[in-house]
């Protein structure tokens, strides 16, 4: 069993990342000692204001004497430790996870850094075949653990499935989700303290859910959009830009973000405003921000509408996109 | 925080079932309910736990078996009860496949399909019942091996509101289900045990098998039980581990970790709150040691926990037992509640110290075997594993630190204490000390439970257990269950010691020897491992989640139309799960199927 050698009344911590030698805190991980010495290191289920969960594993990195690599995000420096972060076990590592992601997730709304991790880990997510089916709405929130069906090799079976459009805020497309529990902590210990959701179901088959499978309105959630900030793959989106990426009007280019403190109440939580067309598309806030970690409330995080009552003038398309939004379910 | 319930309520049934196990709803239990602002928090990473968290497990198994499903409205009773949120009492409920949250009719038959069943008529008695239609009183479901191996096929019956009940060498040609949802257990014989070397003069973890009444603590006593721990009690922690340590006891849950290591952190700790646990979740395709012991030899277990929890310095002990060993739970709750009562267990027994046992069944998940998922099964979470370290000894069962011993092991411990640890080192060899359990299956004319001192030879255990029936040939042996590998009869002269193994590249496992002849269809065997690890796998890390589908997948490929490169992506995808996974479900789940292909098993 190793222990970390590392006792309370130390200074620092010394080890060697890729053959260099590098001191950080006490307590400190490997991703912040390779971060310290600007080593990148990818990461999915990782983010500063929560607990790690570690499970995604596309941080793993090679230490000297363990028999498997270690996922770099939770595994706290030890004296001495002599880490590899690019050796062929690691790439290999990283590659085969994003080809699992790839062939099995939709990753197109994902984080723009997914996508040069595809190339420079040479992943090839379509060598395991033609993507399977979509299931049918709400079919794998009703899968019993334990046994499936027949798989033939034909195809590579994936998490496809239609989006689940329950509110006027934000929707769910669980195609584009790649369990990273993010949501599940941002929603419950890490902030917003409701536990609307949670993972569901076992293996394969395991999803985010609300208890029952309830929809959003009915359960426990308080509309926070805590989970939306949090989500680096696009599964959670707001309402108003999954209506205008369904009309092929989503403009990320053209957009602009505007900061300002939110005006509902005295705690000054900073919001960033992301205009299209001089329309609030959607709303989030620094993720370094002291007061907010990224996390806001249903007010700061929805309630914009006020300052783009347009009343009858000066309606444009974007305006008939963004009024489908106000609709509690979609046409 | 507030906690948000559904207005669903129980039914007087279902809340006679919940207040069972959580006792009626306190005077305080509104305020609980509503605010939950006495909810205590400690930090699990990303759960809310309350202080009467691990009821939750408890309470969905009893709704379960009382009522034969878990209804909303019952789930929010729970939920209310144990201020639990509803999303995440859902998430723990429909991670358990002994668990329905649909509705169910009252009996259902979990009929075992892996490796021996599947090859012992498990396949022909599904189809019979599958063209006998289903009953709105009774439905069955596929199920992986149930630790009856020796006596296949076997089916796990759950029955609402009566004993669940297990069906052993049931006969494919009888219809275990009639037609009006009865099930007729004509030939099904419910709990003999077949230990074919009962009796026998030199046995020491079996000794008692068939000579003693389990159900009797009398007889127990008479056969020299509790001898053990009046001496561990003279002696004291201390000496007790030492004799551990002198032991050279090494885990026989698979890991063959040596036992003394765990024992000694823990028993050392500055923490003074502390667990043990004993892991009877024995789930590993064609393992069945760890039943025969607690359903034949209860009282032993029970000492060996109480040895183990006196020697760490632990006051509460938990025995993690899997959901489909009814008659082992059986046997189990009556010796604790027959050691309670005789001052055996409970605060300051009458050897002079308090310990107690709390029994906890699993329901229906291989991954709970895992130390740290079943941890925090216990602990009311989802049977996911911890990322290590911490291990279990630093931060273990409630962040404490917490000795955790398979069955076997524990049981291994009264000799020790009784003849001392060098003696129980003089057996076996210098790194395998003492006596091994094996359970032999498969092609073999007697399968069973066999004992053996270290140092046997796979050949050895063949013939003990009768060898091959007339005109079969031995063609490949899977040792140490699904997550082992199969070996060819070349290997039949190897010790099947931990040393041996680890040397020829291979483990024991749990002492899973699954002899297969010539007439096997590989293809189908290795399917059938593929689907298990896919349905079993916790599905918390990449890796392991979708690396089990792929592999099913490049398997099912294979056996169609053999490609090099389907066996060259299964190496792959084989090296990123042993790399990069949380746990050893992942790193193990494609040894045996690799092993297979390079074997030329396919061909
Ligand atoms: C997927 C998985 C399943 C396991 N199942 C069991 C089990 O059913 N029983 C058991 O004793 N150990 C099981 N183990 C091993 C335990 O994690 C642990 O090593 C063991 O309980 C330690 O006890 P021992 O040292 O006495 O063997 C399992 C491990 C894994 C990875
Ligand atoms: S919007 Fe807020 S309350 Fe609702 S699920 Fe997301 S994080 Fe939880
Ligand atoms: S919905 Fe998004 S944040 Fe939540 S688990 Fe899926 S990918 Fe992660
Ligand atoms: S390796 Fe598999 S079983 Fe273990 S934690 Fe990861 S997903 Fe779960
Ligand atoms: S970022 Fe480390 S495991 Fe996901
Ligand atoms: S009981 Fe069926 S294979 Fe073990």
């Amino acid at each position: 069993m190793t222990r970390p050698d590392t006792t309370e009344t130390q200074q620092s911590v010394r080890l060697t990342i890729d053959g260099a030698p590098v001191e950080v805190r006490p307590g400190a991980t490997l991703l912040e000692a390779c971060r310290q010495m600007g080593t990148d290191v990818p990461t999915l289920c990782y983010l500063e204001t929560l607990t790690p969960v570690n499970v995604c594993r596309i941080c793993v990195v090679e230490v000297e004497r363990n028999r498997t690599l270690v996922p770099a995000c939770s595994r706290i420096a030890e004296e001495n430790m002599v880490v590899k972060t690019d050796s062929e076990r690691v790439r290999h590592s990283r590659k085969m996870i994003l080809e699992f992601l790839g062939s099995s997730v939709d990753l197109s709304a994902a984080e723009d850094e997914v996508e040069d991790w595809m190339r420079q880990y040479q992943a090839e997510p379509d060598r395991y075949g033609p993507q399977s089916a979509p299931s049918a709405a709400g079919e794998r929130d009703r899968r019993h653990p334990g046994h499936h069906g027949e798989v033939n090799g034909r195809t590579a079976e994936g998490v496809h499935q239609p989006t689940k459009v329950d509110n006027t805020l934000y929707v769910r497309d669980y195609s584009r989700c790649i369990l990273c529990y993010k949501c599940v902590e941002a929603c419950g210990i890490d902030a917003q303290g409701t536990y609307a959701i949670a993972v569901a179901g076992r293996g394969f088959d395991a999803r985010i859910s609300t208890e029952m499978d309830l929809p959003l309105g009915d359960g426990a959630c308080v509309f926070c959009g805590n989970c939306i900030g949090v989500c680096p793959t696009g599964a959670l989106m707001f309402r108003s830009e999954w209506e205008l990426r369904q009309a092929e009007m989503w403009d990320p280019d053209a957009q602009e973000v505007t900061r300002t403190v939110c005006s509902y109440c005295g705690v000054g939580c900073n919001l960033e405003l992301h205009t299209q067309d001089n329309r609030i598309v959607k709303v989030t806030s620094p993720q370094d921000h002291d007061v907010t970690s990224g996390h806001l409330c249903i007010k700061g995080r929805f309630g914009y509408d006020y300052v783009q009552n347009l009343g009858d003038v000066d309606r444009s398309s974007i305006d008939e996109v963004l009024a489908k939004a106000r609709r509690p379910a979609p046409e | 925080m507030d906690l948000r319930f559904t207005d669903a309520q129980p039914t007087a049934a279902e809340r006679e079932a919940v207040d069972s196990v959580l006792g009626p709803a306190g005077v305080d239990s509104h305020q609980r309910v509503r605010t939950a602002s006495n909810l205590r928090i400690f930090a699990t990473g990303m759960q809310s736990v309350s202080d009467r968290r691990h009821l939750l497990l408890p309470a969905l198994e009893t709704v379960q078996s009382e009522i034969g499903w878990v209804s909303e409205g019952a789930l929010m009773h729970i939920c209310r009860e144990l201020s639990v949120p509803p999303a995440e009492a859902w998430g723990v409920a429909t991670f358990y496949s002994l668990i329905s949250v649909d509705p169910s009719p009252p009996v259902v038959l979990h009929i075992c399909d892996d490796i021996v069943c599947r090859r012992a008529g498990a396949l022909e008695l599904m189809e019979g019942l599958e063209s006998n239609g289903r009953t709105p009183d009774a439905r069955w479901l596929p199920s992986p091996c149930l630790g009856q191996c020796d006596r296949a096929p076997a089916a796990y019956v759950q029955r609402a509101g009566e004993d669940d009940e297990v069906l052993v060498s049931i006969n494919p040609e009888t219809r275990p289900m009639g037609p009006d949802g009865s099930i007729l257990s004509t030939n099904g014989q419910t709990d003999t045990v077949a230990v074919p070397q009962a009796g026998e003069p030199h046995l020491r973890l079996l000794r008692r098998v068939g000579t003693v009444d389990p159900g009797s603590l009398d007889s127990y006593l008479e056969a020299g039980g509790y001898r053990a721990l009046e001496k561990a009690v003279e002696m004291g922690p201390a000496a007790v581990v030492a004799e551990v340590k002198a032991s050279g006891l090494r885990g026989r849950g698979g890991a063959a970790f040596p036992a003394w290591i765990k024992w000694e952190a823990v028993a050392n700790s500055p923490e003074q709150v502390r667990y043990l646990i004993c892991n009877a979740d024995e789930s590993e395709p064609g393992t069945f040691k760890d039943r025969v012991l607690m359903e034949d030899d209860p009282f032993s277990v029970i000492e060996a926990m109480t040895i183990s929890g006196l020697a760490v310095g632990a006051r509460q002990g938990y025995l993690y037992i899997r959901g489909e060993y009814p008659l082992a739970t059986r046997r189990l709750r009556s010796a604790i509640h027959q050691a309670r009562r005789a001052g055996l267990l409970g605060e300051s027994t009458t050897r002079g110290f308090s310990f107690d046992i709390d029994l906890r069944r699993g329901q229906g998940a291989y991954i709970c075997g895992e130390e740290t998922a079943l941890m925090n099964s216990i602990e009311g979470l989802r049977g996911e594993p911890r990322n290590k370290p911490p291990f279990p000894t630093d931060s273990g069962l409630f962040g404490k630190p917490t000795v955790i011993n398979n069955v076997e092991t524990l049981c291994n411990v009264l000799d020790i204490v009784t003849d001392g640890g060098n003696s129980f080192a003089s057996s076996g060899t210098p790194q395998s000390t003492g006596p091994k359990l094996f359970c032999l299956s498969g092609s073999v004319r007697r399968p069973g439970t066999y004992e053996v001192e270290f140092g046997a030879t796979l050949g050895d255990l063949i013939a003990l257990a009768g060898g091959l029936p007339e005109g079969r040939r031995l063609r490949a042996v899977l040792l140490g269950g699904a997550a082992g590998s199969f070996v060819l009869p070349d290997l039949l002269e190897m010790p099947l010691t931990f040393e041996a193994a680890s040397e020829a590249g291979i483990s024991l496992g749990s002492g899973v020897i699954m002899a297969f002849d010539q007439h096997t269809d590989f293809g189908d065997i290795l399917a059938r491992i593929a689907a298990f690890f896919r349905d079993e796998t916790c599905g918390q890390c990449v890796p392991c989640r979708v690396g089990t589908v792929r592999v099913e997948e490049a398997l099912a490929r294979i056996r169609r139309d053999p490609q090099p490169g389907d066996s060259k992506l299964i190496e792959e995808i084989d090296l990123a799960m042993r790399d990069a996974s949380i746990c050893g479900l992942g790193h193990t789940a494609a040894i045996a199927l690799r092993s297979a292909l390079e074997l030329g098993l396919l061909e």
